[in-house]
């Protein structure tokens, strides 16, 4: 049985003849220990579809089942990485982190607590900077205490909305190593939302592509079959890569070039040309 | 060196970023590149401050000079040449029965401050020798169960400042008690925000006198039985009633604007309803409450002399008051001697406003 499943999802906005219809048909199934990927182009409904699972929202029609259960509300269970970090500036990175860890063990001790802080801090290596602000950090750090912060409570799995959307290249590569790295040792269900198909390819056992909305939809599954770790520089020769990679961008483009066709309003240019100066002065 | 550095930080923590530059200047740290910023910065300000005197004992001699013509003209007029000459004469003495009596000249405020100063040393000295007079016997009456014998003479200007402070602090308590909390609620609760509206919509323009006549009505009622003077109770509660208005508003428009990712963090970490106040949404609405704190504070000082002047509290505004009253030849002198002590007192109160702000608050704002 499918760990998370969405059935017949719709998502529209707005009422009666006002309603944008956001998401449609929405078909999803997540199996325990996976890491899926959903690539999208930009204002495709990605955030939406996050919300939808993590329980900030709630589907116009349809269902969501984690472990067969609707979801009903957020649950501890599922951990989300946000786009915007979004710490709060008010608090250090350790009580940013603490907070979380509390409200996930309420029954621990002070010091249990701590220690976990402590743990997950270390392990995005940020203990140096435990005790300064959001506000101090560079974007690299804000994320990884946002990954501190969502890991630390211990989900059974993490959702990330665009996690490195906002980083440069550099810190990007060595923050998916770590996500990496971090899945594989605690082997958690994640759910990856990206505009990179590199990175999902990178990161992921699956990829599904999400056509644009409005109305937008899943695309079909995409199998990556390179073995884990993967190595950057290696994947780069890989044929089994390079023809994953083609297929995904070959129909991101097709879905572009489709919206392209729909657009078929024709603009009619005035016909006009240059003044002829150079008479003019002769 | 690191004293400096810190001298710097908390001058400019306080918004008096100016003293550092003054100190600078004193030091002999001042940069070649930063002499434009110190003309800016100290030069001009003072040389604003010397035009403004300067206008002012030019205005006030014009002023002077008006009313000395007005005066000879009309004993001219009304009792013939001789009057007049001898008006002049007198007005020329600078005697005081017919001084003309108009917009003081800075160099006559500057005396009558000295001489409040004077008054306030003699008070005080009265005083306390009136305390070790009475002490012997005030011990003998507390142990006979009596009332012990107070000063009951003239307060010193020094002491109606006090008294003054004391009246704007407790209104702005009560401000800050009524306002953030009715403003955290009216934020948090849409239906309570329609139902108040009406509410402050229409009170928050209502004048500071009508709302000491208010206050007076209720209190007058409920202090019926009492002896005591409750002149300090109206006036405190009209200042705070009048000046809450700001922290009210700015309150529950910080407490219903918290970025909505702030909102989304609490619902995924499921705290509750309390924990979402006191950690999401409190410390992300505190510059906007503090700000109107600081409005409240400012509101506050303004509208406690007229206040006080209504309610015969004592105070500023009554010493103003009585000063115009009493219409002596230096009243006019020390009138702009209070003007100028309350707009310092209250270009302190923001600063000190400032500086808490700066302090509680994570979103270190420059001084505005």
């Amino acid at each position: 049985m499918a760990y998370l499943e969405l059935n017949n999802i719709y998502k529209t906005y707005g009422q009666d003849e006002h309603a944008t219809e956001v998401l449609s048909n929405i078909n999803l199934s997540i199996y325990e220990g996976e890491f899926v990927a959903i690539v999208g182009f930009t204002g495709s409904g990605k955030t939406t579809l996050v919300n939808l699972i993590n329980g900030l929202l709630e589907p116009t029609s349809g269902e969501v089942l984690f472990k067969g259960e609707p979801v009903q509300g957020t649950s501890h269970e599922r951990g989300v990485i946000f786009q915007n970090y979004s710490l709060l500036p008010w608090l250090t990175v350790g009580q940013n982190v603490f907070m979380a860890v509390k409200e996930a063990f309420p029954k621990k001790s002070k010091n249990e607590l701590n220690a976990i802080v402590a743990e997950y801090v270390e392990m995005v290596s940020l203990t140096p900077a435990i005790n300064k602000r959001p506000k101090e950090l560079s974007g690299g750090m804000r994320q990884r205490v946002a990954v501190a912060r969502a890991l630390a409570m211990k989900p059974e799995m993490i959702i990330m909305d665009e996690p490195l959307g906002a980083l440069d290249a550099l810190t990007r590569g060595n923050l998916q190593d770590e996500i990496l790295n971090i899945w594989g040792k605690e082997k958690r269900t994640a759910l990856l939302i990206t505009n990179d198909v590199d990175e999902g390819i990178y990161m992921a056992d699956r990829i599904i592509p999400l056509r644009p909305g409005p109305n937008a939809t899943l695309g079909p599954e995409f199998k990556i079959d390179i073995e884990r770790p993967r190595d950057k520089t290696e994947m780069n020769d890989n044929a089994n890569f390079k023809k994953t990679r083609n297929a995904i961008i070959e129909y991101l483009m097709d879905i572009g070039n489709e919206r392209k066709l729909e657009a078929s309003e024709e603009f009619i240019l005035p016909d006009l040309s240059p003044k002829d100066f150079v008479n003019q002065f002769k | 060196m690191k004293q400096s550095i810190t001298l710097g930080k908390v001058t400019k923590f306080m918004g008096l970023g100016f003293l550092s530059t003054l100190k600078d200047l004193f030091t002999g740290k001042l940069e070649k590149e930063d002499f434009i910023n110190f003309l800016r910065k100290v030069v001009v300000p003072l040389a604003s401050v010397l035009l403004f005197i300067g206008l002012w004992h030019m205005g006030s001699q014009s002023l002077y000079n008006i009313e000395a013509e007005f005066k000879i003209e009309k004993a001219l007029n009304d009792q013939g040449p001789a009057a007049a000459e001898a008006m002049r004469e007198c007005i020329a003495s600078g005697d005081v029965s017919c001084k003309p009596n108009t917009l003081p000249s800075p160099a006559q405020v500057w005396d009558s401050y000295k001489s409040l100063l004077r008054d306030h040393n003699i008070i005080s000295a009265d005083k306390a020798a009136f305390i070790e007079k009475t002490a012997a016997l005030n011990e003998k009456r507390i142990a006979e169960g009596k009332d012990a014998i107070t000063y009951t003479g003239r307060p010193s200007f020094v002491d109606q400042i006090f008294r003054s402070l004391k009246t704007v602090f407790a209104g702005f308590l009560l401000a800050l008690v009524i306002a953030v909390p009715l403003g955290i609620f009216i934020g948090l609760s849409p239906t309570l925000k329609s139902s108040f509206n009406w509410f402050i919509q229409i009170f928050k323009p209502v004048s500071p006198v009508v709302w000491y006549l208010l206050v007076f009505m209720i209190v007058k009622t409920l202090l019926i039985d009492s002896n005591e003077d409750s002149s300090f109770t109206i006036s405190f509660i009209s200042v705070g009633l009048c000046s809450m208005w700001a922290t009210l508003v700015n309150t529950a428009m910080g407490v219903s604007s918290v970025d909505k990712d702030y909102i989304n963090v609490a619902k995924v970490l499921k705290l509750g309803p309390f924990q979402k106040i006191f950690k999401v949404v409190l410390p992300s609405s505190l510059p906007l409450i503090f700000t109107g704190l600081k409005i409240t504070l400012s509101v506050a000082w303004m509208v406690l002399i007229a206040i006080e002047l209504l309610a015969q509290s004592p105070g500023l505004g009554l010493f103003v008051w009585e000063e115009f009253q009493n219409g002596a030849n230096d009243s006019n002198a020390k009138i702009i001697v209070a003007m100028f002590v309350i707009g310092i007192i209250g270009f302190l109160l923001d600063r000190l406003m400032l500086t808490i702000q700066n302090w509680v608050s994570f979103d270190k704002t420059d001084a505005i």
